[in-house]
């Protein structure tokens, strides 16, 4: 099957200039980390040769303004190390950070602190909440150490509280909350300070998985509802699928591939990502895009229409029940048909690329 | 390193090492027996060698000094006088004639009220009941003054220590590098012996509570430091990363994340200061600090067993006092936390309002009416209590005295008498050899290097004979504290039963100061060499017995699961199992022992024990023996660091033959 190009794909948000660009990234522990910048050797050679370790290598990618850009790996992929760079909880190496257009390797000490308390916050695995401060205290907490004072930090904290469905429990102590509520917590923290751009590190792979999948949902909600630019970092493929509107795909430091969910299920860029994703339904991910084909001669066109973007379990009942071949369609213009054939052929899930 | 691999290759040269210990130990013997006598440096008690005299004459020297050298006149008299002024201004306010008036500011009944307003708002009722009964039990004993002139002193030293400590310990907390500058002194001034140092303090500080405080501060800031550090640094790196990213500041982090998340920590911090600080205001007394030590002191000295009871009784009290107070204190922080707020901040300020009112009237009693600023004399307990424990003390003496002569005889005979006549009666240089031998084969190159160095350095003290006196005391004592360390350690390990019970009785003996110790034990033993080391047992045997109980514990229950699956016995589990897993810390309470035990030798000196400890005690009393006061107290220095040398590097040879590897804990 043909994949389809991210242009065309992403094709109305191209135009919005990115929130967060980052070019050429490096972040390498150890000694003399500079010269090992640029290096092509793998990190196990790396590490044999000069004792560093190349958490992040020459990772570059863009964020557009609200959308929820998922980083994926396995453990050890670097991906925690990438996004404590971003706001240098990890001083990087090399490369170029660019917050809407400001430099934020440049910033000092102060312009840092600012952008931390103004702009971007993190949600973190183990929650990192104050044990000695109830739930309104630990929500206020960016607030106070930014000085706002005590009457609007609590009216913002309760606010925020009751945004994540906390209400009731203002004056309880983290030790006193399960863990989901520990990080609903954490996500009203970083909430608070109204950032622009929410980062997570692994956020729910601590909760149990119908917490995990409350709390995703949750996410999803939030994201709909305060319309933030969230970056996500996850080792879990469903999660990743579920929330992102696109993902970086990450191995040993390195970027292998950046695309919407469709495109990493239905183009894997190598072997790496095709083993990652080869036990997702595919059906539930590609849209009639990726399965449709030109229209044969003779072939009947007046069968039901449906757009490109729809997810093929979908448009499985239309498809099967139809009489003839489905026409797919985008703003009038015919791009091609898909039949039962192609339908089954995905969720049997035999074709590959 | 390089010094362990080489032995290594030494020991894989020569396998038969145990044949060669026996070797070295049969030439000791062959030496003994044919060189008895020779070359033993037998020294009389107030005999001096050139070194104690020049000693004693560079200490003058100092002494005159004392208001021309810019180092005193500027630094160390503006020191001596600023702690004598604050000791002097507590002692007014609670112990000493102040004001013109021939009693302190404040009487029996404020102070006690004081005290007990303090455990209530910083503990809880039942510990400010306790403090209430404790004050009062000081003047029930007839020891009032001398409790406050202690209590007096401790709170000086502590404010003091922790004025100093714990800022010092956030920044060892915070600094990586400013940890690692102060961790080799702490250690030192940790292993140390305490009375060691005193002599040479009074020498800067005169005689008086100006030293009394200077050493009960080196002894409580170590524990301040290390700590409040200890708390600093085990602050979740989540939380504190969270807090950054938040925007904190260095500062905002260390004032709302680091600091409350340390404060338990911090507490107990204050708690281990306030207990090593009682515990050394009362040996201060050697140096003439005021207070309960004197009495204990004095009454040692006359072996009036009934008043070295009493007073040992108030130190007691006090000791239980302050642990409970400042324990509760810091798991007040807890359920506090615990329970979320438990009250409104306005009902704690009434609460604290009320509390600090009526205390406040007391204090206003006390401070007008003579009734409640001397304690009456009608309530005066002590002289019953002294005679009681007299009685007690005869009749014990009396009626035990065939099992005590029995056991005194047995260890003196048998053990005692045969390793001090070796180790005085053989040449020192053969003496020399053989322990350097034995540190090269049981440890390293380098334990047999610092072995070597050690033992020349008693020579060129003048101290030999004495130091080996001392060294054989020391040895019985400390493999004495190893036996119940073991014993007692295995069975708390073992049985939840035997924790509950004995742990607070161990607690309970940490916490005491080291004079108390030898009050029963004289009243059983009388004044000998035997008591000293008896005390030196029960000294160290607690810190000993916790650690042996803590490594049992600590063996992961799945390994024990599996032998006991395999089908082991109790005796294989615990001889084939669980001790050797717990190796570490045996070897960890071996080396403690040794200090806690090498710390009482001055104590030692005290009732009967020679040797080192006389030396010192002498040195405090003699003009003329200060010198070599202060060579034995270096002695005793030299013995500790040899032989806690020796031991650890016999304890990693150990570890490199079980892992191939050293230990990590
Ligand atoms: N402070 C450090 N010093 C040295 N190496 C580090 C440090 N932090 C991370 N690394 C190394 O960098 C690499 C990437 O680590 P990172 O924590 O970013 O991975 P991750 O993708 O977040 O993994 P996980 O899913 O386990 O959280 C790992 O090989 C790790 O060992
Ligand atoms: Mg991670």
């Amino acid at each position: 099957m043909t994949a389809p190009s991210v242009a065309e794909r992403s094709a109305p948000d191209t135009d919005v200039p990115p929130i967060l660009s980052v070019r050429e990234l490096w972040k390498v522990f150890g000694p003399k980390a500079e010269s090992v910048v640029g290096s092509s050797l793998s990190r196990k050679e790396l590490k044999e040769q000069s004792g560093c370790v190349a958490a992040v290598r020459d990772v570059s990618f863009e964020v557009r303004r609200g959308e929820v850009f998922v980083v994926m790996g396995l453990s050890g992929s670097g991906k925690s190390t990438l996004v404590r760079c971003l706001t240098r909880l990890i001083e990087p190496t090399a490369g170029e950070i660019l917050l809407d257009g400001e430099d934020v390797r440049k910033a000092d000490e102060r312009r840092l602190r600012e952008l931390r308390r103004h702009r971007m916050a993190m949600v973190f695995q183990h929650f990192g909440l104050l044990p000695h401060r109830c739930v309104l205290d630990n929500v206020a907490f960016g607030l106070e150490i930014r000085g706002v004072a005590k009457q609007d930090r609590y009216a913002r904290a309760r606010e925020v509280v009751g945004l994540v469905g906390l209400n009731g429990f203002e004056n309880s102590y983290p030790d006193q909350l399960s863990g989901g509520m520990q990080q609903r917590v954490g996500l009203a923290r970083a909430l608070a300070a109204d950032p622009e751009v929410l980062l997570f590190d692994e956020p729910f792979s601590a909760l149990d998985p119908l917490i995990r999948r409350e709390m995703q949902n949750e996410v999803i909600r939030l994201h709909q509802e305060v319309g933030k630019t969230m970056i996500f970092i996850t080792h879990d493929l469903s999660e990743a699928l579920k929330l992102g509107d696109r993902i970086l795909i990450m191995r040993d430091g390195e970027v292998v591939q950046v695309g919407t969910p469709d495109q990493v299920v239905g183009a894997p860029a190598d072997d790496y990502v095709r083993d990652f994703v080869s036990d997702v339904p595919r059906s539930h991910v590609l849209t009639l895009r990726w399965v449709m084909r030109p229209p044969q001669p003779g072939e009947p066109l007046d069968g039901p229409e449906l757009g490109p973007d729809v997810v093929i379990r979908d448009a499985v009942h239309a498809v099967l029940s139809a009489e003839r071949p489905v026409r797919v369609t985008d703003g009038g213009q015919l791009l091609g048909v898909v039949t039962s054939a192609e339908i089954l052929e995905v969720i049997a899930g035999k074709a590959e690329g | 390193m390089t010094a362990l691999s080489a032995t290594r290759g030494v020991a894989a040269r020569l396998p038969a090492r145990r044949y060669l210990i026996a070797l070295a130990l049969a030439v000791w013997a062959a030496g003994w027996a044919l060189l008895r006598g020779h070359d033993t440096f037998a020294l009389g008690g107030a005999e001096l060698t050139p070194l104690h005299g020049a000693l004693n004459e560079a200490m003058d020297a100092v002494d005159d000094s004392r208001n021309s050298n810019p180092l005193f006149l500027y630094f160390i008299n503006y020191i001596r006088l600023f702690i004598d002024q604050a000791v002097t201004a507590v002692q007014a306010l609670i112990s000493q004639p102040a004001l013109g008036r021939p009693v302190p500011v404040l009487g029996w009944l404020g102070v006690t009220g004081l005290a007990t307003a303090v455990a209530l708002l910083y503990g809880n009722r039942k510990v400010a009941l306790l403090t209430a009964a404790g004050f009062l039990s000081f003047g029930a004993l007839g020891l009032w003054q001398e409790s406050m002139d202690t209590l007096a002193l401790t709170l000086t030293a502590v404010a003091l220590s922790l004025a100093v400590g714990i800022p010092l310990g956030i920044w060892a907390g915070l600094s990586d590098r400013f940890n690692r500058l102060v961790t080799p002194v702490l250690d030192f001034m940790q292993t140390m012996p305490t009375f060691v140092y005193l002599a040479p303090l009074t020498l800067f500080f005169l005689i008086g509570p100006a030293s009394a405080t200077v050493a009960t501060m080196i002894y409580a800031i170590p524990p301040a430091i290390r700590i409040t550090a200890h708390g600093i640094r085990q602050v979740s790196s989540d939380t504190l990363e969270a807090g950054t990213s938040l925007g904190a500041t260095p500062a905002q982090a260390l004032r709302h994340v680091r600091l409350p998340m340390a404060k338990q920590t911090i507490i107990v911090g204050v708690n281990q200061t306030i207990m090593a600080a009682l515990s050394m205001a009362t040996i201060a007394a050697l140096i003439d600090a005021p207070g309960l030590g004197q009495t204990v002191l004095k009454a040692l000295q006359t072996l009036d067993v009934g008043t070295a009871f009493n007073a040992g009784l108030a130190i007691v009290i006090m000791a239980v006092v302050l642990d409970r107070v400042t324990s509760a204190a810091s798991r007040r922080v807890e359920v506090q936390r615990r329970a979320g707020r438990l009250r409104t901040t306005r009902g704690r300020r009434l609460e604290v309002a009320g509390v600090l009112g009526v205390a406040g009237v007391l204090a206003y009693l006390s401070y007008t009416y003579v009734w409640a600023a001397e304690f009456p004399v009608a309530a005066n307990a002590g002289p019953y209590v002294r005679r009681a424990a007299d009685a007690a003390s005869q009749w014990v003496q009396d009626s035990l005295v065939a099992y005590t002569d029995a056991v005194k005889n047995l260890l003196t005979n048998q053990f005692l008498n045969r390793l001090e006549a070796l180790l005085t009666g053989t040449p020192w240089w053969l003496v020399t050899i053989v322990a350097v031998v034995l540190a090269l084969l049981v440890g390293s190159v380098r334990a047999a290097l610092v072995t070597a160095a050690g033992l020349l350095l008693l020579v060129l003290l003048g101290l030999w004979q004495d130091s080996m006196v001392t060294l054989a005391s020391t040895i019985v004592a400390t493999v004495l504290v190893m036996l119940l360390g073991v014993v007692a350690g295995v069975w708390i390990g073992r049985s939840d039963r035997a924790d509950t019970v004995l742990r607070p009785v161990l607690d309970a003996g940490q916490t005491m100061p080291a004079f108390v110790y030898l009050v029963p034990i004289l009243g059983l033993f009388g004044a000998t060499r035997f008591t000293a080391i008896i005390a030196a047992v029960v000294f160290a045997a607690p810190v000993a017995i916790k650690l042996v109980a803590e490594g049992i514990r600590g063996v992961s229950p799945t390994t024990v699961e599996a032998a006991t699956s395999a089908g082991a016995s109790t005796w294989q589990l615990i001889s084939k199992v669980q001790l050797p897993m717990a190796r570490s810390a045996v070897t960890l309470a071996a080396s403690q022992g040794l200090i806690y035990v090498l710390s009482m030798v001055v104590v030692g000196g005290l009732v009967g024990a020679g040797a080192l400890g006389y030396d010192v005690v002498a040195g405090f009393s003699q003009h003329q023996l200060r010198g070599k006061g202060l060579a034995a107290g270096l002695a005793i220095v030299v013995l500790g660091i040899v032989l806690d040398r020796v031991m650890r590097a016999a304890t990693q040879r150990a570890d490199v033959a079980a892992h191939g590897g050293p230990h990590h804990k």
